[in-house]
């Protein structure tokens, strides 16, 4: 059943199956947990990155494609259900008809954009993509009657999904069993239908000739793959599971704006985190994107603590004051990817 | 002339240039069913480049190639591949980090055209498995079915890529010197498998090899090519005697014969 569940595709590693344990039961009862509207909040962030990190390892880890325009597909996702609900405000036709535009949307882009350049060179395709999340993010800022233009869209979502909405009056564990919670839910469950999903495709045997055109292209042609076909597949596919994460986000945040879904900052953390964790194994972005947001959102806070701890020392509290948080994220990830190079998956499973 | 008369593979006036140079010249040759022809020449003579230009690596410039009589001139690598023309590449090519097994099982699921299942678990697909473990065992690989093929020694490694060039069942099997740079004593268990094959007389095998004990003992029939042209086609005997490969391959390469 749980291999059936994971397609037989299993941590393989003891480390990293209390670490994915810890992170699943963290996330499944982060409410109860991590009661207060920031953890939901940070929860529910870490639900979306991890689907959208794990369906850019299909891409980078799997098939050895470089795209920058995952975030340009997070987006599209994003603004179709932003769009639909300012036009239908609290439906869940609205969400539906969104989510299914959107990626209707994302596929067919990213349909095009690899057929017109994947045929050519690889590192062709990671400029074209460059270049069309660009144009996108400013068609997103200029055209502000559809799009809210910088400030984004803020809109309501059905009353069931919001804090008004009580689904029992008795509250369990301490917790009030209101839409806010549903809200969570929704996006936790889809998080991780998806991210089993993912684990699918990647396990298949479509997923193994990916495999196989990463590791050596020609050969894969030789023994009869058209790669140009499969790596079509692969980026149409990276980008409808990226689009319903950037609906998924729409629906948790009620707002949609150019930074919280196209900015090229975005991108660069979803690299990030891959890297981090692992590229090439899906769990690899289970646990990148659940440590880079921890760290982005709770080290300034730590820091804060270690500063006024050590009080009156000299050099050592303003080394680690709380306004250098930036600086220290970066160390952090320099020294990971310095002894962790295939990632802290690639560590926990050759350690084993 | 009737569709039985065709020979299996053809070639017809095949040639490529690389701007002036004329790498394979005018090359027309017939591979019938069940034959073992050996392909040799000096280095630099074309004959790795008039494979390239069969199983579809190289576009040629002019000329063409048929198999059973169809021209297969325009067709891609992986659509020839398909047809029945399978290629072992003389420089080790193969899936480095995944493993003995996978590297053989790919093979086997692009024949049955697999490879486009989304949604079935590859490990759940058993007699793929059963199948690629048979190939190893006959290469002598199944005790390390499980390692990387970059863990290989070199000798393992040219066995493997022979198991995965047999996995693909092809009607043509094209050998760029299979036995280059093994060891003394892990040659025969190709050339063993190679004799299986031929001794099927079913298959079509192209072969290019530069042990003449290897080409005399195998071959029913030797082509030379010397700079880009066949320049002789006959028994082995007959070839190896002749004049014009006294002088353009055996003189030269003596030390190697």
């Amino acid at each position: 059943m749980l291999n059936a569940l994971l397609s037989g595709d299993l941590p393989r590693s003891r480390g990293l199956t209390l670490i994915l344990l810890a992170i699943l039961v963290g996330l499944a009862f982060a409410p109860f947990l991590f009661p207060g509207t920031r953890s939901l909040n940070t929860a529910a962030t870490i639900c979306v990155f991890i689907v959208l990190v794990a369906s850019y390892d299909l891409l980078l880890g799997y098939t050895g494609v470089v795209s920058f325009a995952h975030t340009m597909f997070y987006g599209i996702g994003a603004y179709g259900v932003a769009i639909m609900l300012e036009l239908w405000p609290a439906s869940w036709g609205g969400i539906l008809l969104g989510s299914l535009a959107g990626l209707a949307v994302s596929i067919a882009l990213a349909f095009v954009i690899a057929l017109f350049s994947l045929r050519v060179r690889a590192i062709f395709f990671a400029m074209v993509t460059l270049a069309v999340s660009s144009a996108f993010m400013i068609l997103a800022s200029q055209l502000s009657g559809l799009t809210g233009g910088e400030d984004g869209l803020s809109y309501r979502v059905p009353r069931e999904l919001g804090p008004a909405f009580k689904l029992i009056d008795t509250e369990i564990l301490g917790v009030k069993v209101d839409g806010r919670l549903l809200n969570y839910y929704l996006v936790f469950l889809a998080s991780a239908g998806l991210v089993l999903l993912l684990l699918r495709f990647v396990n298949a045997p479509f997923g193994r000739v990916l495999q196989a055109i990463r590791e050596n292209t020609f050969r894969a042609e030789a023994i009869g793959y058209r790669t140009v076909i499969y790596r079509t597949i692969a980026v149409c596919l990276s980008a409808g599971v990226a689009s319903l994460a950037g609906s998924l986000m729409a629906i948790w945040l009620k707002y949609t704006g150019p930074d919280t879904t196209l900015s090229l900052t975005i991108m660069i953390d979803i690299l990030l985190m891959l890297v981090i964790g692992g590229m090439g194994s899906i769990y690899g972005a289970v646990l990148g994107a659940t440590l880079f947001i921890l760290a982005r959102n709770y080290l300034q806070n730590l820091m804060d603590i270690g500063a006024s701890a050590l009080g009156d020392l000299p050099l050592l509290p303003a080394l680690i004051d709380p306004d250098r948080w930036l600086l220290w994220l970066g160390v952090l990830f320099i020294l990971s990817v310095y002894f962790f190079p295939s990632g802290i998956v690639g560590r926990l499973r050759a350690g084993r | 002339m009737p569709a039985s008369s065709h020979p299996v593979l053809e070639t017809e006036n095949l040639t490529i240039r690389f701007g002036g140079h004329v790498a394979v010249d005018s090359v027309s040759c017939r591979y019938e069913s069940g034959s073992l022809t050996a392909i040799v020449g000096p280095n630099g003579a074309g004959k790795t480049t008039y494979f390239n230009m069969i199983s579809g690596q190289l576009k040629a410039s002019a000329g063409q190639v048929r198999l059973f009589g169809e021209d297969i001139t325009g067709l891609s690598a992986p659509a020839r591949t398909h047809r029945g023309i399978g290629r072992a590449f003389q420089l080790t090519n193969l899936f480095p980090n995944l493993t003995v097994l996978e590297n053989v099982r790919l093979a086997i699921q692009s024949r049955r055209g697999l490879g486009l299942n989304l949604l079935t678990r590859a490990s759940a697909l058993g007699s793929l498995i059963e199948e690629a473990e048979i190939l190893l065992d006959r290469t002598n690989l199944i005790e390390r079915a499980g390692e990387t093929a970059a863990a290989l020694p070199h000798g393992g490694q040219r066995r493997l890529e022979v198991a995965v060039l047999v996995a693909l069942e092809p009607e043509v099997l094209m050998f760029d010197e299979p036995t280059a740079g093994m060891s003394a004593d892990e040659v025969p268990v190709i050339l063993d498998l190679i004799r299986e094959i031929k001794g099927d007389r079913t298959k079509t095998v192209l072969l290019v090899e530069h042990k003449m004990d290897v080409v005399r003992s195998l071959a029913d029939r030797i082509i030379v090519l010397h700079n880009g042209a066949l320049v002789a086609d006959g028994p082995p005997e007959e070839v190896i005697a002749s004049p014009i490969v006294q002088e353009a391959y055996l003189g030269v390469r003596s030390g190697h014969a």
